[in-house]
C-alpha cells in the first residue's frame, strides 16, 4: 500500500481500527525520509528512535482500547522554529545549532496529547526570514516536483516533506506568507490561521504581531483535522484567542450555495501573475458558482502598499526579538580571546551575532534597527502602522461584502534555486498577495490547482475574516472535491 | 532619504553586528534598496490614522499572583556558552546601569 | 566682583520594587536571596518561544500608588519594548512604558524642611511599570575576570516613580524620599528595604545661576548608585559645589553638552563619570507586539481609592486637630508607621489623654521598642494596659516616676496587672498625713534649704523631693513639693 497517497485522518482510521500499527505507518515513513531527505533537505533533524518508541506507545494505548483522537499514532513533521524537550530548535541558524529548548511549544503539547507522533523537524530560512529555504544552514530544501527549484519558505521542508511523501502531516509557521507560499509551490494545502487562533508559546519569534502556526496537509480535511488539535486558548500566550475551537472537521462538508466570494481586483488583474495562475483561480470562480456561489468583485485599495508595510514592521519587531541572540545566555558564543577590543563584551556580542546570523537575518535585523532608530521611527515604524490600519480597514469593508475571498497565493510559481537569492527586493516581492492577511490578522488558506505546462504546481489562495476558518476549509472542501484532486506526492525514485 | 554609509555603521553598532570595511559599501546599498522600496508609504495619506500595533482587539489579559514552579537550575543554565554550578558567565561586565 | 546666586534643581527617580509573590510577566517567586538562578523560567531567561503575561496583582499595587501620590490612572495602559544589551537583560529588551504610564501627573506633600509649620509639594510626572533587571557579579577568582550572571531578580516588577525637578536642596531630596518612603510603607506596596535593592534612587541634578542679570541652567546629570538617603544627600550636597567649579572653569550650559550620568562612590565622597557610549540614549521604544493594551475601568479606580488606607498626612493633620498634638509629636508617631498609630489610637479610645500617650510613645514605648529591637505588636505592654496606667496617674492613684517602674515590671511580666505590679514593686497608697509628716521632717532636717527658698531660690526644692522618695518610696513627688512649699511660706509668715 502506498501510504503517501492516504490522507492523514485515513492513516489515522486505520491505526485506530488496528488494520496498520502506527509503527508500521511511522516506519513507512521514516523509510522514505531516508531515502529521499538527502535530495530534497525536507527534514534538518529526524528522530527516528523516538518516533517507533511514541508509535509503540500508542499501539500498546489502541491495544488496550484506550479512547484516543482522530489522529493518535499518525506521523507529523514539525517545522524547527517550534520548541521541543527531545530535539533541537535551530530555527535553521548556526545561532542555535545546539540550542535544546528546556520546554515543549503549547502546541506541540497539545500535538502529542492527541497521540501524533514527530518524526523530526523540517528545514526553514533562517529564523523564518526568507521564500526559498536557502538561507538555512543546513542547506536548501528542494521542490520534489522539480529538483532545481525551491520548494518555497519559510515553512519549506514542511511543504517538501509532504509533496515527497515523507509525512502525511507536517506544521509549519506563516509570518507572511510561510506556510501559503512553500504549500503553492509544493502542490499541498496550507491553513495560516487567524491571528491568536494557535497559541504562539514557544514558536520561536520572528515578527511578534504576525507570527502564526498551522498546519501543512495533501487534504484539506486533514487541515481540519490538525487546527483541531492545536487551536484553542492559551493563557500563557497574552494574544491567544478566548474562544471555542469549532468541529472544523464536521462542518468542512457544508454547503456553500450562499456564500459571497469576493474576488480581489487587484490581485486578478496584477501584471505580474502568471497567467496560468490567473486561469486557475478563474476556473475556481467557475466552479464554485456553479454550486450555487455568488461571485464579487472586491477592491482592496491599500493592497499595493503590503509589501512596503510589512518588510518595516516584521524587521522591526525582528530586530527586537532577535536582540535576545548575543551569546550570554544560549547560542553560539564566538571565540573572542584573541581580540582585544575595549570592551570583552562588547566584542562578544558583536562577534557572536556576525557569525551566528546569516546575511538574510543581518540585514532585517539592520533594516529594523534602523526604523526604530531616533529620528526614523515615526517616518518607518510609525507610517507602516498607519497603512497596516488601512490595509485591515480594506479587508474589513471587503468582509462586509463577501463571505471569502478568492485569489492567487503568489505571482509566479516555484522559481529556481539562486534565482533571487542577490536581490533580496525581487525575493520580497513574490510575498504579495500572502503579507494583506498576516498584517490584518485574518486566516488564509492554501489549495492546489492542478499543474501547470512545466508540470509545477498551481495553487489558490482564499482568505476570510478573523475566525473565518470553517468557511475556508469548507470552500476549499468543495473545490477539492470537485475540481481538483490528484496524487500530490510527487514522483521520486 | 538616502541610506549612507554612516548610518550603516551607526545601525550596526546598535544592532551589535560587527560589519568589516570591505562590506559596508555592498551593505549600504543592498539596506538603501530596501529602505527606497518602503519608501513608497510616503504616498499614503495617514493623518489621523491610529498605528495599528496588534491585529487583535484583545485587551486587559491578566494572570494571578500565583506562584508556579521555576526550572532546575541545570536546566536553566543547560543551553548556557559558559557557566558554573550557579551562574552563567561572560566577559567582564563593566560597572554600567540603566 | 559679584558673586554668582545659585540654586540648585533636583529631580528623582525612584524604582520601587512591589511584593507581589510573583514576576512582572512570569510566575516565578520574587523572594529575595535565593541561590542564584533557581527562580527562572523560560519566561524571565527570555528563552527564545517563551511569552509574558502581565501579573494581576502588579498592576493593582500601581493602581493603589499612583492614587496616593495623587496621580491621574491611565483609562488605557500599554507596554513597550526599550531596546539595550546587557548580560542581566536576557531578551536584549526591558518591558516597560514609554508613552502611557499606568499613572501620571501627580503629587507629593512632606514637611518643609526649612519650616516644619509648612508643606512643601513636589510634583510627580509619572510613575510606571517595567521588569527589574537581573544581577551581575564580577569574579576575579582563580584569574578569571569574568562576570557571573544570576537572573533571580530579572523579571521582578518595578514602579518608577519620576518626580519634577521640584526640589531645590539635598534636604528637600531627602524630605520627599523619607515621605515617599513611609507612604509605600503604609501602603505596604514595597518593603521598601534598601540594602536588598528594594528602592532605588536616581537623581537629575544642575544648578540655575543668576548671573549678568540672567539665569543660566548648567548640564543635567544624572546621579546613580546611591544606596542609602544618606548617600544621596551627600551626592547632592556634592554635586552643588562640583557643577558650580565645572561652570566656572568651562562656562557649559545646558544644550551645549549631553546628558552625563555620574555614580557616586560612598567610601571616598565623590561622584565619578560613567562610561558613555554614545548610541547608550536610543532605546528604540517600540509597543511589545507580546502583550495587549491594559484597560483600567472607572469602577476598578474607585473601588482602589475607596480602599486605601489612612495616608501619613492625614493622620498627622488627625492627630493635631482632633488630639492637639504638635506637629512634631504627630510627625514622630506616624513616621513610625500605622501600627504605632493604631496603638496611639487604642490607647486613646481608652480614655487616656492623648498628649500623656504621645509622650509615653515616644519616651518608653519607643525607647523599649528600640532596646528590644522588637516591632510595636510584640511589646509586652498592650496599648490598653498602657492606658490605664496613665489613667492611674491621671486620677493621683499612682505618681509618674513609681508608673515607669510598673510600665518596665510590665515588660518583664506581661501577664502582671496592675495590682500585682504595684505590690511586686511594693507600691501603696499613702495618705496625706503620713507625707506631711515626712515634709515637716525634712524642712527641720534642712534649714539651709528652707533659708534658700525663703531667699527666692526654688531649685532646692528638688533636693527635698529626692529626700522624701528615700524616706517613703510612694511619695508623690508633686505632693512633696506642694506641702514642701506651703510649710516654707507658713514659715516665713510666722517668723
Ligand atoms: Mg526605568
Ligand atoms: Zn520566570
Amino acid at each position: 500500500m502506498k501510504l503517501e497517497e492516504l490522507s492523514a485522518l485515513d492513516l489515522g482510521r486505520k491505526i485506530a481500527g488496528r488494520t496498520l500499527s502506527s509503527r508500521e505507518v511511522v516506519a513507512y515513513f521514516l523509510e522514505r525520509i531516508a531515502r529521499f531527505n538527502s535530495s530534497i533537505t525536507a527534514f534538518s533533524q529526524v528522530c527516528a528512535d523516538l518516533a517507533l518508541e511514541k508509535a509503540d506507545q500508542i499501539d500498546r494505548q489502541i491495544a488496550s482500547g484506550m479512547a484516543m483522537g482522530p489522529l493518535a499514532g499518525v506521523p507529523i513533521a514539525i517545522k524547527d522554529i517550534l520548541c521541543t524537550r527531545e530535539m533541537r530548535t535551530t530555527c535553521g541558524s548556526r545561532m542555535l545549532e545546539n540550542f535544546v529548548a528546556p520546554y515543549d511549544a503549547t502546541s506541540v503539547e497539545k500535538m502529542e496529547r492527541a497521540g501524533l507522533v514527530t518524526l523530526g523537524k523540517t528545514n526553514m530560512d533562517e529564523f523564518a526570514m526568507g521564500a526559498s529555504t536557502e538561507t538555512s544552514i543546513f542547506g536548501a530544501t528542494h521542490n520534489p516536483w522539480s529538483l532545481e527549484r525551491t520548494a518555497g519558505g519559510s515553512s519549506g521542508g514542511s511543504a517538501a516533506a509532504l509533496a515527497a511523501g515523507m509525512t502525511p502531516l507536517s506544521i509549519g509557521t506563516d509570518t507572511g506568507g510561510s506556510i501559503r507560499q512553500p504549500a503553492a509551490f509544493c502542490g499541498v494545502c496550507g491553513l495560516k490561521p487567524t491571528y491568536g487562533r494557535v497559541s504562539r508559546y514557544g514558536l520561536v519569534a520572528f515578527a511578534s504581531s504576525l507570527d502564526q502556526i498551522g498546519p501543512l496537509a495533501h487534504r484539506v480535511e486533514d487541515l481540519a483535522a490538525c487546527l483541531e488539535t492545536i487551536a484553542g486558548h492559551d493563557s500563557r500566550d497574552s494574544t491567544s484567542i478566548n474562544a471555542p475551537v469549532p468541529q472544523y472537521t464536521r462542518l468542512i462538508n457544508r454547503s456553500i450555495s450562499n456564500m459571497r466570494i469576493g474576488v480581489v481586483r487587484e490581485q486578478i488583474e496584477h501584471a505580474g501573475l502568471a497567467p496560468e495562475i490567473r486561469s486557475a483561480v478563474n476556473r475556481a470562480m467557475e466552479f464554485l458558482t456553479g454550486l450555487g456561489a455568488t461571485i464579487v468583485d472586491i477592491g482592496l485599495p491599500h493592497s499595493r502598499y503590503s509589501i512596503a508595510t510589512y518588510y518595516v514592521i516584521a524587521p522591526c519587531e525582528a530586530s527586537s526579538n532577535l536582540a535576545r541572540y548575543d551569546g550570554a545566555h544560549y547560542g553560539l558564543r564566538a571565540d573572542t580571546k584573541s581580540l582585544h577590543g575595549e570592551s570583552p563584551l562588547e566584542d562578544m556580542y558583536c562577534h557572536s551575532r556576525s557569525q551566528g546570523f546569516g546575511e538574510e537575518v543581518k540585514r532585517r535585523i539592520m533594516l529594523g534597527t534602523f526604523a526604530l532608530s531616533s529620528g526614523y521611527y515615526d517616518a518607518y515604524y510609525r507610517k507602516a502602522q498607519q497603512v497596516r490600519r488601512l490595509i485591515f480597514d480594506d479587508y474589513h469593508r471587503a468582509f462586509e461584502q463577501a463571505d471569502v475571498l478568492l485569489g492567487p497565493v503568489t505571482p509566479t510559481t516555484a522559481f529556481r534555486l539562486g534565482e533571487r537569492l542577490q536581490d533580496p527586493v525581487q525575493m520580497y516581492l513574490g510575498d504579495l498577495f500572502t503579507v494583506g492577511a498576516n498584517l490584518a490578522g485574518i486566516p488564509a488558506l492554501a489549495i492546489p490547482a492542478g499543474n501547470d505546462q512545466a508540470g509545477l504546481p498551481l495553487s489558490i489562495q482564499l482568505q476570510g475574516p478573523p475566525l473565518a476558518e470553517e468557511k475556508l476549509l469548507s470552500v476549499a472542501y468543495q473545490l477539492e472535491q470537485a475540481l481538483f484532486f490528484q496524487p500530490r506526492t510527487a514522483n521520486l525514485s | 532619504m538616502q541610506l549612507s554609509s554612516a548610518d550603516v555603521l551607526k545601525v550596526a553598532k546598535l544592532a551589535r553586528l560587527h560589519i568589516s570595511e570591505a562590506d559596508v559599501q555592498p551593505t549600504t546599498a543592498q539596506l538603501a534598496r530596501i529602505v527606497e522600496m518602503v519608501q513608497q508609504l510616503d504616498n499614503v495619506p495617514t493623518e489621523g490614522i491610529e498605528p495599528m500595533a496588534h491585529a487583535l482587539d484583545v485587551h486587559s489579559v491578566l494572570r494571578p499572583d500565583h506562584r508556579l514552579p521555576s526550572l532546575d537550575r541545570q536546566a536553566a543554565l543547560s543551553n548556557a556558552p559558559q557557566r558554573d554550578q550557579e551562574c552563567f558567565r561572560v566577559p567582564p561586565v563593566m560597572g554600567h546601569d540603566h | 566682583m559679584t558673586v554668582d546666586a545659585y540654586r540648585q534643581v533636583i529631580g528623582l527617580e525612584v524604582h520601587v520594587q512591589l511584593s507581589t509573590q510573583t514576576k512582572l510577566f512570569c510566575g516565578c517567586s520574587t523572594i529575595f536571596g535565593q541561590p542564584p538562578n533557581t527562580q527562572v523560567c523560560p519566561v524571565c531567561l527570555g528563552l527564545p518561544g517563551s511569552l509574558p503575561v502581565l501579573n494581576q496583582h502588579a498592576t493593582q499595587l500601581a493602581i493603589k500608588t499612583g492614587l496616593a501620590l495623587n496621580c491621574q490612572i491611565a483609562a488605557t495602559t500599554k507596554w513597550d519594548r526599550k531596546n539595550y544589551f546587557y548580560p542581566d537583560l536576557p531578551k536584549g529588551y526591558q518591558i516597560s512604558q514609554f508613552d502611557q504610564p499606568i499613572c501620571y501627573e501627580g503629587f507629593l506633600d512632606f514637611a518643609d524642611p526649612n519650616d516644619e509649620k509648612a508643606l512643601r509639594r513636589v510634583r510627580i510626572i509619572r510613575a510606571h511599570l517595567e521588569e527589574d533587571a537581573g544581577k551581575s557579579m564580577h569574579d576575579e577568582a582563580a584569574g578569571r575576570a569574568d562576570s557571573r550572571i544570576d537572573l533571580n531578580r530579572t523579571g521582578t516588577p518595578l514602579l518608577e516613580i519620576v518626580s519634577y525637578p521640584d526640589m531645590h536642596s539635598p534636604d528637600e531630596a531627602k524630605g520627599y524620599l523619607t515621605e515617599l518612603k513611609l507612604l509605600l510603607t503604609y501602603l505596604g506596596v514595597s518593603d521598601c528595604n534598601m540594602q536588598e535593592g528594594s528602592l532605588r534612587v536616581d537623581a537629575n541634578v544642575n544648578l540655575h545661576i543668576e548671573s549678568a542679570g540672567r539665569t543660566i541652567a548648567t548640564p543635567i546629570v544624572e546621579v546613580k548608585n546611591m544606596n542609602s538617603f544618606r548617600a544621596v544627600e551627600r551626592a547632592l550636597v556634592y554635586e552643588v559645589d562640583r557643577q558650580f567649579a565645572e561652570w566656572k572653569k568651562t562656562g557649559r550650559e545646558k544644550g551645549q553638552a549631553p546628558k552625563q550620568t555620574r555614580g557616586w562612590d560612598d567610601v571616598t565622597g565623590v561622584t565619578l563619570p560613567q562610561r558613555e557610549k554614545e548610541e547608550s540614549s536610543d532605546y528604540r521604544y517600540f509597543p511589545d507586539p507580546d502583550l495587549v493594551p491594559l484597560k483600567i475601568e472607572k469602577s476598578q479606580i474607585e473601588s482602589a481609592s475607596n480602599a486605601l488606607p489612612q495616608l501619613p498626612s492625614q493622620l498627622r493633620a488627625w492627630l493635631q486637630t482632633e488630639h492637639g498634638l504638635k506637629p512634631y509629636d504627630a510627625d514622630v508617631i506616624v513616621s513610625q508607621g500605622s501600627h504605632l498609630v493604631e496603638y496611639f489610637q487604642t490607647a486613646v479610645a481608652a480614655g487616656a489623654p492623648a498628649k500623656r500617650i504621645s509622650s509615653w510613645i515616644q519616651q518608653d514605648v519607643l525607647r523599649a521598642l528600640k532596646e528590644r529591637g522588637i516591632e510595636i505588636s510584640a511589646l509586652p505592654v498592650p496599648a490598653t494596659k498602657l492606658a490605664s496606667l496613665v489613667n492611674a496617674i491621671e486620677s493621683g492613684e499612682i505618681d509618674t516616676s513609681r508608673a515607669k517602674e510598673v510600665f518596665y515590671f510590665w515588660m518583664e511580666n506581661p501577664s502582671s496587672d496592675l495590682v500585682a505590679a504595684r505590690s511586686a514593686l511594693g507600691i501603696s497608697s499613702v495618705d496625706r498625713g503620713e507625707i506631711e509628716e515626712v515634709c515637716r521632717q525634712l524642712l527641720d532636717e534642712n534649714p539651709q534649704v528652707v533659708a534658700q527658698v525663703l531667699e527666692g531660690n526654688a531649685k532646692g526644692l528638688g533636693s527635698l523631693i529626692g529626700l522624701a522618695k528615700k524616706k517613703n518610696p510612694n511619695a508623690d513627688p508633686k505632693l512633696v513639693r506642694e506641702l514642701c512649699q506651703q510649710m516654707i511660706e507658713s514659715r516665713r509668715t510666722s517668723s
